[in-house]
């Protein structure tokens, strides 16, 4: 029997085809198998992001912070739908987390409303990272004094792939999807739409300019997620913007029960 | 490409658990469900192992099928779009019952 034999044929270990060492039912279909030795590992591998989500998250708890991971494509509308929030939460204590690849662009445009900002640039330091995780947040939130919050909005690196799969310990996730963005979505990036607790439809006003069917979007969206909340919205017009604050108060009210789930609770997502 | 920092993470747990054994094959179990491409994930971790411990060990995946139950009816479907709907009674009530996985399950070390 050479070093590496295959197989192939998908036959089952039986007995009396033993290998001498110990066969673990997990995570062998590789169909290889040397004299080497097996050892099972069986560790979950965003064990230490979410580790850190946690602490993220006990960190929230203990100063009555409630936290939105704010997810989106580039180019969403993200920014601006978060600034429009910002001038009708103006008795909410809000800070933001503002991941960016580069640039303070986008913090600056939030500045002068009211919110304490705390900018990470994933491309400094970070190795120009597609989304936040765990850790990158954990140092976004010592230059912010949680205990004077309410409120604290992370807002995502423009990306529907990679932030998804991250838990940074927030309370619920609300992505911002804008109409011009396609139908099909939902069915092209299932993971991200399925993570959410909120999806905010935005640019709505430019529907009468588009051929696109908000039904059919609609469809797609269920079929991947049936129970998140929909708010359509539009920063130009307005629209839903109001909406969109009520549903952040709503999550900032301490909840009679004290139940994390009556909250949404998205940082148990990524265990298996 | 969140692919490379995921590799990092894996490297980290192989090398812990291998402690400082020679490895060969690391298997990862990824479920249907995950946003993570296998291949991408191979290509990746030949470049996050190579000029270290690790450089010359393969990373075998087994993909997970996503699976749900219904809630009301019980029946459990195994979806091979991501629809998450029952193939009986077309209920969206359900329970994800496999397709989340992301671990890794067992290192083959090398003979030395």
């Amino acid at each position: 029997m050479g070093r590496f034999h295959r197989h192939d044929d998908g036959h089952e270990h039986g007995q009396g085809h033993g290998h001498g060492h110990g066969h673990s039912d997990l995570g062998d279909h590789s169909g290889y198998r040397t004299g080497g030795e097996r050892i099972e590992v069986l560790e979950r591998i965003f064990d230490e992001n979410d580790h850190t989500a946690a602490a993220n998250r006990a960190d929230f708890d203990s100063a009555g912070v409630t936290a939105i991971n704010v997810m989106s494509s580039p180019g969403a509308g993200k920014t601006s739908l978060l600034a429009a929030a910002l001038r009708i939460l103006t008795e909410t204590r809000v800070g933001i987390v503002e991941g960016d690849i580069e640039t303070s662009i986008d913090a600056d445009r939030l500045s002068g409303l009211g919110a304490t900002i705390s900018l990470l640039n994933t491309a400094n330091g970070f190795g120009g990272e597609c989304h936040l995780d765990a850790p990158m947040v954990r140092s976004a939130l010592s230059k912010l004094d949680l205990t004077a919050l309410d409120l604290l909005l992370i807002e995502n690196v423009g990306n529907l792939v990679c932030p998804a799969e991250f838990s940074v310990g927030e309370h619920a996730r609300a992505m911002v999807y804008s109409v011009t963005e396609g139908e099909e979505k939902p069915l092209k990036y299932p993971v991200m739409f399925r993570s959410a607790d909120l999806i905010l439809v935005n640019k709505v006003d430019l529907l009468p300019h588009l051929d696109y069917d908000i039904d059919i979007f609609f469809r797609n969206l269920r079929a991947v997620n049936p129970t998140a909340a929909v708010l359509e919205t539009s920063t130009r017009t307005g629209r839903g913007v109001a909406d969109f604050c009520d549903w952040l108060r709503t999550r900032c009210t301490p909840d009679p029960e004290g139940s994390a789930a009556a909250r949404g609770d998205t940082t148990a997502r990524s265990q298996p | 490409m969140h692919e490379l920092s995921i590799c990092r993470s894996i490297s980290d747990i192989v090398v812990r658990h291998a402690a400082g054994r020679p490895v060969r094959i690391v298997h990862v179990r990824v479920g249907a469900l995950r946003q993570i491409v296998p291949d991408t994930l191979v290509y990746c971790w030949s470049l996050v192992s190579a000029d270290t411990a690790l450089a010359g060990s393969q990373l075998c995946v087994d993909s997970v099928p996503a699976a749900i139950r219904c809630i009301p009816c019980e029946h459990v479907t195994t979806l091979s779009e991501p629809l998450i709907c029952c193939s009986r009674c077309g209920g969206h009530d359900i329970e994800v019952v496999a397709g989340e996985e992301f671990l890794i399950t067992s290192l083959d070390l090398a003979e030395v």
